[in-house]
């Protein structure tokens, strides 16, 4: 059995047991199951993914306690836990409620809704640099948002059907231009490029269009930032959280299986095309909500499912891991901009744009020696 | 990845690059050559008769020869005139540094915009303007100089990191890592100094307006000799397209070539980013028309490229003034427009043959 695996990965002669169908090799799956009843849910956890989520959590928790409790005014861990319980002094109530929480909450969810949006695109395209930030998306986001700001002076709800309507189109045009011909891999991702500079032009043209206020008010959020979000952005991109994660979760056990391609899964009886469709949908959905509340923030969706694939060393796209990572390493950011060059205020997009291009050469160079080696 | 990287000299040996043509071909091209030269001087007069303020042709005719002192006159002389000699200069340069980096890299996504040159070169500037007090173009040729050489220099390394070629499809990506990086940078300075940022979002996108006589006088020396580096390397470069180790055999010094090749790159790209801002997209179209129309002979390349660059952007420029009447739009947006889809459809080709 095992034999006819090795040889034959497409799946034609051979039947998949039921313990192999999480993985594409060989490999002997370990872990935990974990298992409701009569097998209706059930899970298979791995002990270094749950010792990476935890420490993950860990990290998340500090750096959220950090962002708390330091700042222009100094707070004690106690005054942070009394004014979120609601028993908070005056100042300290208004600092922690009103101004730090809603930007901390904002950072991670908008953080963890770019990381999963990453790791279901990254996995969809078959490629570690298909990311909606690098293939266009984020971009086309930009666009639609970029219209309800400047031309038509939109709400914050409006900025994100704006977003969601340019990310949608953007993704359409994309599918678009896959179509007929091969579009996979590095070449996918080079086209995205030429997209993504072809709505970058669009942009700016919106940006010379503006006045001189809108138009720093414009390129102030096109670099993403979290300055001076409150209650409204956060609340807008935790419901979509809410709504948009667990769907995904749910399909990404037959992500993992439409990733051994689609022979396979549909031999393990996966709907491809539909799962394939809803994720995407889901995918752009959460990037482009992401970026109606912050701007686009780079690198966040490109860095962070990679990054919890090499710590939990998981097969498939590991969503769970991904989101507590993009969470952390966005929340991680913005602590950085707020507190390294402190009276002024770097939006957080400078952070990410910088550290994710030092981060996505380092992926070149190894990719590129794995590729050959 | 379907990249030839292997295959590709070997083609070049089947076909060879240099064939000899007889005598009507050149005919041919040289005909064409003074087509082209047709269409720069038309598009020249296009751009000094249309504009934000409509000169009728007649009027603008006899005071192009007749300067007389009046606002048509001034307008024509002081403004149009020096911008439309502007886009010429500047044409060019992205035109022949396009066609030079095509051919040393033997990469067909090749152009300065794309692979984050110029944006190293506006990086460049933005140091200069910000840290440094730096206030005149001289001043900020240089360091758009140092900025595209860093620039290219680390996309290159790269791009070519590992034990692979520097594919095209890699460099590409390795551009848009330098130019996500020096994005955020440029923009993290520009926020945290609001005054210059209302000048550079008209500069980031590029734009020929508001630059005259000074800025020309300032890039012409580097223009010029960066085309002269340019035009004598234009044999070497044939030899180049066989491959480094034909080349070698032919008796060419592939390393000084490289070398000559890129400074030549460095100077063209830098003073034009510097004169005008970062313009995409030209330096990537005009060589693909040019080797279309002329075949693989870097001669007839680089020379058409010199001619029909400028004819684009100069074009663009007119454009944009139409379209945005009564404003502008900005002629590296335009530039964007017509070339994005161009490199899509580049991208898209089944085979992506190095050059």
């Amino acid at each position: 059995m095992s034999a006819v695996r090795e040889k034959g990965p497409s799946g034609a002669g051979s039947y998949p047991d039921r313990a192999g169908t999480g993985t594409g090799g060989p490999r002997v799956v370990g872990g935990l199951v974990l298992r409701t009843g009569k097998g209706g849910l059930s899970l298979r956890v791995q002990g270094r993914v749950l010792v990476v989520t935890a420490v993950m959590l860990v990290a998340l928790v500090a750096v959220a306690l950090v962002t708390l409790t330091t700042g222009d005014f100094e707070l004690s861990v106690g005054e942070v836990l009394r004014a979120l319980l609601g028993h908070g002094s005056g100042g300290a109530d208004f600092i922690v409620n009103t101004l730090r929480m809603p930007r901390l909450l904002t950072a991670m969810c908008v953080g963890a809704a770019l990381a999963v949006s990453g790791a279901v695109l990254q996995s969809l395209t078959g490629n570690s640099l298909g990311s909606p930030d690098i293939i266009g998306f984020t971009n086309g986001s930009a666009v639609g948002a970029l219209l309800v700001i400047i031309v038509l002076h939109g709400s914050m709800t409006q900025i994100a059907v704006g977003a969601l309507i340019g990310g949608l189109a953007t993704a359409a045009a994309m599918y678009l231009l896959m179509l007929g011909r091969g579009l996979q891999g590095f070449r996918l991702v080079v086209v995205g490029i030429g997209v993504s500079a072809l709505l970058l032009a669009v942009n700016s043209y919106l940006i010379t269009r503006a006045t001189w206020q809108e138009a720093l008010e414009a390129q102030a959020w096109l670099i993403g930032s979290l300055t001076n979000r409150g209650w409204q952005q956060a609340n807008t991109i935790g419901i979509a959280v809410l709504v948009l994660l667990p769907p995904a979760f749910f399909l990404a056990r037959r992500l993992s299986m439409v990733e051994m391609g689609d022979v396979t899964a549909m031999a393990l009886g996966v709907d491809v095309t539909r799962t394939r469709a809803l994720l995407l949908v889901i995918g752009v959905a959460l990037a482009a909500f992401a970026t109606a509340v912050t701007g686009p923030i780079w690198f966040i969706a490109l860095a962070a499912p990679q990054l919890a694939r090499r710590l939990t060393r998981a097969s498939g796209p590991a969503l769970a891991p991904a989101a507590l990572m993009g969470a952390l390493l966005l929340a991680a950011s913005d602590l950085l901009a707020q507190r390294l060059f402190a009276p002024s205020l770097l939006p957080v997009g400078t952070a990410t744009g910088t550290i994710g291009g030092l981060y996505l050469i380092w992926l070149l160079i190894t990719e590129s020696r794995k590729s050959r080696a | 990845m379907s990249v030839e990287t292997r295959t590709a000299p070997e083609d070049r040996a089947v076909e060879p690059v240099v064939p000899r043509p007889g005598r009507t071909a050149n005919t041919l091209r040289g005909l064409g050559l003074l087509a082209s030269l047709g269409a720069l001087v038309l598009v020249g007069l296009l751009s000094v008769w249309v504009g934000t303020r409509g000169i009728p042709f007649t009027a603008t005719w006899s005071v192009l020869w007749h300067p007389d002192g009046s606002e048509t006159s001034i307008i024509i002389h002081d403004y149009r005139i020096p911008r439309t000699l502007l886009g010429l200069l500047v044409g060019m340069a992205l035109g022949l540094s396009g066609a030079l980096m095509q051919a040393l890299t033997r990469n067909p996504l090749a152009d300065p915009g794309i692979l984050g040159i110029s944006l190293g070169a506006s990086a460049g500037v933005v140091v200069a303007v910000a840290f440094l007090g730096v206030g005149s173009v001289l001043g900020y040729v240089w360091f758009a100089f140092l900025g595209a050489a860093v620039a290219a220099v680390a996309v290159y390394l790269l791009g070519s990191s590992g034990r692979t070629l520097a594919t095209p499809d890699r460099l590409v990506v390795a551009g848009a890592a330098m130019t996500a990086v020096l994005y955020a940078f440029n923009s993290a300075v520009l926020l945290l100094n609001p005054r210059a940022f209302d000048e550079y979002r008209f500069w980031t996108v590029g734009s020929l307006s508001g630059r005259y006589y000074d800025v020309i006088h300032v890039i012409l020396p580097f223009i010029a000799v960066g085309l002269l580096i340019a035009l004598g390397l234009a044999p070497s470069l044939n030899a180049l397209a066989m491959g480094d180790q034909l080349g070698r055999a032919l008796g060419l010094n592939v390393g000084r070539t490289r070398v000559l090749g890129a400074v030549a790159v460095m100077l063209l790209c830098g003073a034009a980013t510097a004169a005008a801002g970062p313009i995409g997209f030209v330096g990537l179209a005009v060589p693909h028309v040019a080797r279309f129309v002329v075949g693989p002979d870097q001669r007839w390349v680089l020379t058409y490229s010199m001619l029909l660059a400028p004819v684009l952007l100069i074009g663009a420029d007119v454009l944009g003034r139409v379209l945005g009447a009564p404003g502008e739009v900005q002629v590296g947006i335009i530039t964007a427009f017509l070339g994005a889809p161009l490199f899509i459809a580049l991208c898209r080709r089944r085979k992506l043959v190095m050059l």
